[in-house]
């Protein structure tokens, strides 16, 4: 019921400024160097081997994880700033994003402790990057048909099967894969699956790139023929993944990069609209941003919540639904408000490029990660509809 | 934002025993306003945000806002956010409320009323909720000789109020002034003015509906889970779980929005949009964006929500009988009062506009 919903209005802590004026100095002085161009949110340099490493010294992956595997032990909260700094300056932290939000917790929660003491130190420090082994040809938003067999073996498993859409696949040194060790019981679909560290140099591993719409190569089809996983891989229990599955989910689906994807097209129409709008112009920039700071006090509470120790799964998935939403629409609303401005206007060609990219990307953002149906199918489920 | 402090405890105990939906729906005319309004002034809360050596109950601004998203939940048909609202003002000023319904202009951006320099007031005004109703009326007037804005308390009866009614059946008047003398006129404090009364009513308007919108959410949900149709709940139907799914997002985010205006305007203490003595955080123009994006976002929502709502209800949703028709329409006319979105949209995005496009960031990043 809604009387259950709760957005409190939950402040980040003033250590959380310091931190972020740190982040912002540590990017600004990115910039000048020209390690990246934030004007370019498209460009290949998502994948930087030395930013992630810089972001590692600093101490800004892991940040919530113990120190005895390489983390900092700093709040959940103050994570969440020096993600939303990150994604909002555009920064190429493609190569630790993922192992920093999704892959570095589930090892820290069910790899076998030499695991953990070899691997997460090396995400700490920027070294190492992580796919996600979740869909297949058979097999998207319902994770539970996944048909890729892991069958036992001597001293481990032999993977056999194909995951697609996998991101990352050919940058990456590990995946964290769902795979089939039995068949699913009458009485529950989701049983016979297990999760698995894949090591991505394992023999019988073949990566074959599928193209974007953009052009951009970030999917890949994952074929495992024979791979051999060790039984120290495995990650948790043998058949109960679906266990496992749902606890990390609210942060997944909470953060900052779950409406912040498109954000520079806001900042662009900023610019490209001038300092001084007609009513039309600065009625619609005046509802984008009133919407997107609606957003971010919705993200900050459940951030707010998680850190709290509540499990907000509810809220979580409506940030993502709104979230992505309005990310997906803002380079449509975008191109509508700046359909009268000036034809010499200084920054109307990056404008133009940013809204190109931005509309290109925008179908990807209610599909990645949990599609919209799914997440109404959740919050369904919490309402007590289902 | 709704606390388990003894004012809400109250609130929550004499709304649920006097102002049930249902039972004030069955209700004809407006005879049951008289005592409800009674047991109201009896507990304290139209006079909530007046502080104790004025004659009210000195309740913090926080808890009156939560004291008005509870009304919501309510829709409750009475000028207690107008009465709230009257006695911040009015204590402001240092004046004491008088009992009674009170209400408080102005309501509209660019209406504007003048203290003459012989003590009277002029001017019109658009749109004041309940002034058919209430006994008086607290306005922020500019003083003619140019020393800044008076907070003052007149007489309805001075005044010409139309007839009027707004989308939810409740009184709403244009208020024109003639040379009224009022009961009491003092110079407003630093850091109130016209822009303050709008943005305190704007939030309140916004945690009123945040709870409409909650309670709207209730019913749609209780409702598809009772209903029966192809022989199952339609709660059981994907597209109808996938409606309410967007019912519950539209909610959250008022919910979020009005929450966090609310606990802005609570934190800077009484002086929301004047010099907040909040040095080197710019808090003017975020407190600005706090109330604009909250009447902007939840007036949206609105809008959404109740149409949802209604498509949940079908036919029943339609009729006098059924309670929805009082959340939804007051939801519909609250959106318009203390300005409606588009109005803070274009007030908003104008300090957007203004600050640059390097500014929005660091504005939106210190909330």
């Amino acid at each position: 019921m809604s009387s259950a919903l709760a957005f409190d209005a939950i402040r980040l802590p003033p250590e959380c400024d310091r931190l972020r004026e740190e982040v912002r100095a540590f990017l600004a002085e990115e910039i000048t160097a020209g390690s990246y161009d934030p004007q370019e949110p498209g460009n290949d340099h998502g994948f930087s081997p030395a930013f992630s490493r810089k972001v590692g010294a600093k101490g800004w992956i892991g940040m919530t994880w113990p120190k005895r595997y390489g983390g900092h032990e700093r709040s959940f909260l103050e994570r969440y700033v020096v993600t939303e700094e990150f994604r909002v300056a555009n920064a190429p932290v493609r190569l630790h994003f993922v192992a920093d939000r999704q892959s570095g917790p589930v090892l820290l929660k069910y790899a076998d402790e030499r695991i953990k003491q070899d691997v997460l130190p090396r995400i700490c420090r920027g070294e190492v990057c992580f796919a996600i082994g979740m869909s297949e040809p058979g097999s998207g938003s319902d994770l539970f048909a996944a048909s890729t067999r892991a069958s036992k073996s001597k001293g481990g498993w032999l993977i056999n099967g194909t995951k697609v859409w996998t991101s990352n696949a050919h940058h990456a040194d590990y995946l964290i894969g769902l795979f089939r060790t039995a068949p699913a019981s009458k009485d529950n679909r989701r049983h016979g699956l297990t999760q698995f560290l894949v090591d991505m140099k394992t023999p019988g591993i073949t990566i074959n790139p599928i193209y974007q719409m953009t052009g951009q190569h970030d999917f890949n089809e994952v074929v495992f023929q024979d791979a051999f996983m060790p039984d120290d891989h495995v990650l948790g229990e043998v058949d109960g993944a679906w266990k496992q599955a749902t606890s990390e989910l609210a942060y997944e689906r909470s953060g900052p990069e779950r409406f912040l994807e498109t954000f520079y097209v806001l900042q662009e129409l900023v610019r490209v609209l001038g300092a001084n709008p007609d009513v039309r112009g600065a009625e619609g920039l005046g509802r984008l941003v009133a919407q997107v700071h609606a957003l971010r006090r919705m993200s900050v509470s459940v951030a707010g919540m998680l850190h709290a120790g509540k499990e907000p799964v509810v809220e979580a998935a409506i940030v993502k639904d709104v979230g992505t939403i309005w990310e997906q629409a803002l380079p449509h609303r975008a191109r509508e408000l700046a359909a009268f401005i000036e034809e010499g206007a200084s920054n109307r060609a990056s404008f133009e490029e940013q809204l190109r990219f931005a509309t290109l990307i925008a179908p990807k953002l209610t599909i990645q990660g949990g599609t919209t149906e799914i997440l109404r199918g959740i919050i369904a489920r919490g309402l007590g509809l289902r | 934002m709704e606390s388990t402090s003894l004012i809400a405890e109250t609130a929550s105990r004499l709304l649920s025993h006097h102002c049930d939906p249902q039972t004030l729906n069955r209700s004809a005319g407006e005879a049951w306003q008289g005592p409800v309004w009674a047991a109201l002034e009896a507990a304290g809360l139209p006079l909530a945000w007046v502080p104790e050596q004025l004659g009210g109950a000195g309740v913090s601004l926080e808890d009156g806002f939560a004291l008005l998203s509870l009304a919501g939940r309510y829709a409750v048909s009475l000028p207690l956010a107008e009465t709230l609202l009257a006695g911040w003002l009015l204590a402001r000023g240092e004046i004491s409320p008088p009992p009674g319904m009170l209400t408080c202009a102005p309501t509209r951006r660019g209406d504007k009323l003048r203290l003459a320099r012989e003590g009277t007031l002029s001017g019109q005004l658009r749109a004041v909720p309940f002034a058919k109703v209430a006994k008086h009326l607290a306005v922020l007037a500019e003083r003619e000789d140019g020393k800044g804005d008076a907070i003052a308390l007149i007489e309805l009866a001075k005044a010409r109020v139309a007839d009027g009614r707004s989308i939810a059946g409740e009184a709403l008047n244009w208020v024109s002034l003639e040379a009224v003398r009022p009961i009491v006129a003092r110079d407003a404090p630093e850091g109130v003015a016209a822009e303050s009364l709008l943005a305190m009513g704007a939030a309140a308007r916004a945690m009123q509906m945040s709870g409409a919108l909650a309670a709207v959410l209730d019913i749609a949900v209780a409702y598809a889970n009772e209903r029966v149709a192809f022989e199952r709940p339609i709660a059981k139907f994907q597209a109808v779980q996938h409606n309410l799914a967007r019912l519950a997002g539209e909610a959250a985010a008022a919910m979020a929005a009005a929450g966090s205006a609310a606990n802005a305007i609570a934190s800077v203490g009484a002086a929301p949009l004047g010099r907040a003595p909040l040095a080197g955080r710019n808090f003017d123009d975020a407190l600005l964006l706090e109330v604009a994006a909250a009447k902007i976002r939840v007036g949206e929502a609105a809008g959404v929500g109740a149409g949802i709502a209604h498509q949940v209800l079908g036919a029943i949703g339609f009729t006098r009988e059924h309670v929805l028709h009082r959340f939804t329409q007051r939801l519909w006319a609250w959106r318009d009062d203390f300005d409606n979105e588009s109005v803070w949209a274009v007030r908003l995005g104008t300090l957007i506009a203004a600050r640059g496009s390097e500014a929005l960031w660091p504005l939106l990043a210190s909330r």
